[in-house]
């Protein structure tokens, strides 16, 4: 009868020593006395507090991309519920901003954008699922931040400029944020979000009053049923809330913004081919949309008599695909799949966009006076 | 006794009371209870007015109806979806088989499944999802019932064939679902697609089967002489139940994969399977240990005597008594455990309520109809919940009657 159980109890007994395992990460170089209580304190803490630490410990592949190319399909951290960019449509495919790069990088390596599997992930598991390289590729609106850096993996190439910003009613009587003093302000809890609002109110020395609320959805209806004057997020987020609303036009978004978000992929730490592979995906689409590469043209633009277009359709000379591993036309391949920057932009967030419409702002070309400026590719 | 039973059966008037005599014994039997059926209908009525009002024209249920196949088996490939229709139309056959064979709740069932088939096959509206193919299909199960129905009640299929089929449904189906990598007709479809109500009822039934057991092994275990044994079993259940259930899925979800090399990494909805079993088999465990220390030590002793050894003891008179004390409330809890798959949401599993998260989200429109939405959800909760615990009463009462006998 115990056979039977057997596998559960084994599954225990690798528990009990993963534990273990996680107890001695945390001790220090033998010859400093520690007691063993406070060990145990630390197990117990990791798995409730979730921004994991013991790193070491983690056997990370050293070699992402050949296991990549052994599993003949890319694995990336994504989300399925966030209106632009990750999320799903009628039929269940994921979509949006950031699930098109990892296709973008899929089709790059295999040259077919569908070689992608997308695992969702939650704020508190896309750390360790990147710090464990259960995912190859993190696409995940993750702010990249120096903490994160050190912690998680490597991060890429900023993908979209994002950053805090406040909305209000147009009839509210507030036109900038010189009126906010005594504001009741409706914000989602234990996030950077309510941070970031409190640092700034305590900066311009003023008063507000805090509704905070657990779920985002619920901050906003509340401040669509006038409970508050003000509600502040990241932009983006804004602005998709806003294309929802019954009148969009009677609610304005302020221009100033109070934090930097560079929502950023990331990759795994360990393998500097991946990493090289995935930036420059994210290169080839910025300077597709400088040199008027687009999904639609890209066949005909590999006779184009532009030497910088031909370089990146990989028509002539070596972009470094021979030292990649990759394929000359990969980069082609990437931006046939996918489209541009601007047009995956566009395709969800531009004036006729899938989810809302954002004006390009700070994630537009360096030549268009934005931030998207990316190394040549040659 | 029986002719007190007798005599009732004299006073007790031979039909049951017409609809006046109802509302006069029931509503207005007195004075007060007459005001307050005066004060109550107005109340009442305004009630259902204003929420059926609200139901059938101030809510927009286009969240709800443009995504029947999201919600029923999440990201799962459109064009493998058959896959999921094999298990179900498997399930009905069993169904079908079971209802000729015992009736019963089965019967109650079986009707429900065979009417809600055959609404939808013939809901008259325009569908994307609700093809001509997807509506034969439906109609089909209907005819696969009948079938099982004749089948169960017409020929001399043994039970155990029977048994073994309602085993077999399913294993097979997770096989069929996940399908094989070099397979051209069924590939292998990640688990991360998986999704809806398909995954919430695969981890709620899973952990039931697999907890069920584990949780049996451990209230013998924390029983047990061997002090080893007991320490360990009586450790596992205390550590289990002083923690929550979200802190066990964070442990199996991210503390698990920080320690598995990548290769040996599990599944992640197989971690989540575990972290539900595991916990609902400390609870589980407590439960059958109260039927256990129910059993009179007499039974026990009885049976010594009748010359069975200690395993003959335990399985053929121990267990049957002990779980048949406490069948209610490991019912309770396997209900509860069905609830408790919603949690898997925070290791990023689309279960029926991510999923329905999912839609909410994924259109800044849909975020003004989450009210629907998860009304919706909560509906569908409140079926499967509640059938699990009709099924319990039903069970109850058959386990009763043989008592009497």
């Amino acid at each position: 009868m115990f056979r039977k159980y057997f596998p559960v109890l084994a599954i225990f007994i690798v528990l009990a020593l993963a534990l273990t395992a996680c107890g001695t990460t945390e001790q220090p170089p033998a010859g400093e006395p520690i007691t063993v209580v406070e060990t145990v304190i630390v197990t117990v803490e990791v798995p409730v507090e979730v921004p994991a630490e013991p790193v070491e410990a983690a056997p990370v592949a050293e070699d992402i991309f050949s296991r990549v190319l052994d599993r003949g399909k890319v694995v990336c951290g994504g989300r399925t519920d966030l209106a632009g960019f990750g999320m799903l449509d009628a039929d269940g495919k994921n979509i949006g901003f950031d699930i098109d790069f990892c296709r973008a990088v899929a089709a790059a390596v295999f040259g077919d954008p569908d070689a992608v599997e997308v695992v969702p992930l939650t704020a508190a598991d896309r750390g360790p699922a990147l710090q464990t390289a259960e995912v190859d590729i993190l696409s995940r609106n993750v702010t990249w931040t120096s903490s994160r850096d050190a912690q998680w993996g490597n991060f890429t190439n900023v993908m979209f400029y994002d950053g805090q910003g406040f909305m209000i009613r147009k009839d509210s009587g507030i036109t900038s944020t010189d009126d906010f003093d005594g504001a009741t302000v409706c914000v989602t809890s234990g996030t950077t979000t309510e941070q970031n609002l409190s640092d700034f109110f305590r900066q311009n020395e003023m008063e507000y009053e805090a509704v905070i609320f657990e779920e985002t959805p619920a901050v906003y209806s509340a401040y669509e049923e006038e409970r508050c004057d003000v509600t502040t997020s990241d932009k983006s987020q804004l602005a998709s809330v806003r294309s929802g609303f019954a009148d969009p036009e009677a609610h304005l978004i302020l221009d100033i913004t109070i934090s930097k978000e560079p929502l950023t992929p990331a990759v795994p730490q360990g393998d500097d081919t991946w990493f090289d592979i995935v930036k420059l995906v994210s290169f080839a689409l910025i300077n597709a949309e400088e040199l008027g590469v687009t999904q639609a043209n890209v066949e005909e633009m590999k006779s184009s008599t532009n030497i910088n277009v031909l370089r990146l359709l990989g028509e002539e000379g070596d972009w470094g695909y021979t030292d990649l591993g990759l394929t000359a036309d990969a980069l082609a391949n990437a931006i046939l799949a996918v489209g541009n920057y601007g047009e995956i932009y566009d395709r969800y967030m531009g004036p006729e966009g899938m989810s809302f419409t954002l004006p390009r702002g700070p994630n537009n070309l360096w030549s268009n006076g934005g931030l998207i400026y990316a190394p040549p590719v040659k | 006794m029986v002719n007190i039973a007798i005599e009732q059966d004299h006073i007790r008037p031979p039909q049951p009371p017409g609809f006046l005599k109802w509302m006069k014994e029931n509503l207005f039997s007195s004075i007060f209870n007459t005001v307050l059926t005066i004060l109550l209908i107005p109340l009442i009525s305004y009630f259902l007015f204003a929420v059926s009002k609200w139901v059938f024209f101030a809510a927009e249920w286009r969240a709800v109806t443009q995504f029947p196949l999201l919600y029923a088996v999440g990201q799962y490939p459109r064009d493998q979806i058959w896959r999921v229709g094999i298990i179900l139309s498997g399930l009905f056959l069993f169904l079908g088989i079971s209802w000729g064979r015992w009736g019963g709740l089965l019967k109650s069932i079986s009707f429900a499944a065979g009417f809600i088939m055959l609404v939808t096959a013939l809901l008259p509206v325009q569908h994307p999802a609700l093809d001509l193919s997807m509506r034969l299909y439906l109609g089909s199960n209907l005819l696969i019932i009948l079938v099982g129905y004749l089948i169960g009640s017409k020929t001399a299929i043994k039970n155990i064939y029977i048994f073994v089929g309602w085993l077999l449904v399913p294993v097979c189906g997770i096989v069929l679902l996940a399908g094989f990598e070099a397979s051209e007709l069924i590939p292998n479809v990640s688990t991360t697609l998986w999704g809806g109500l398909l995954v919430t009822i695969l981890l709620a039934a899973g952990g039931i089967f697999l907890s069920f057991p584990l949780g049996i092994a451990l209230a013998f275990g924390r029983r047990s002489s061997l002090p080893v044994v007991s320490a360990f079993s009586t450790l596992f259940i205390e550590v289990i139940r002083g923690v929550p259930l979200v802190t066990i899925l964070f442990m199996f979800s991210i503390i698990l994969a920080l320690f598995l090399p990548v290769e040996s990494r599990i599944d992640r909805l197989v971690r989540a399977l575990m972290a539900v079993t595991v916990f609902s088999a400390a609870y589980s465990a407590e439960n059958i240990r109260g039927g256990l220390q129910a059993v009179p030590l007499g039974q026990i002793e009885a049976s010594k005597a009748l010359g069975m050894g200690n395993f003959k003891t335990t399985i053929f008179i121990v267990l049957p008594q002990a779980l048949r004390a406490v069948l209610p409330a490991i019912v309770g809890q396997f209900i509860s455990l069905f609830k408790d798959t919603t949690l898997v949401v925070i290791i990023g599993i689309n279960d029926f309520l991510g999923i329905g998260r999912s839609i909410i989200n994924s259109d800044p429109e849909f975020v003004q109809m989450r009210t629907e939405v998860y009304i919706f959800m909560a509906v569908v909760y409140w079926i499967f919940s509640y059938l699990m615990s009709l099924a319990s009463r039903r069970m109850e009462s058959a386990m009763g009657m043989s008592n009497n006998m």
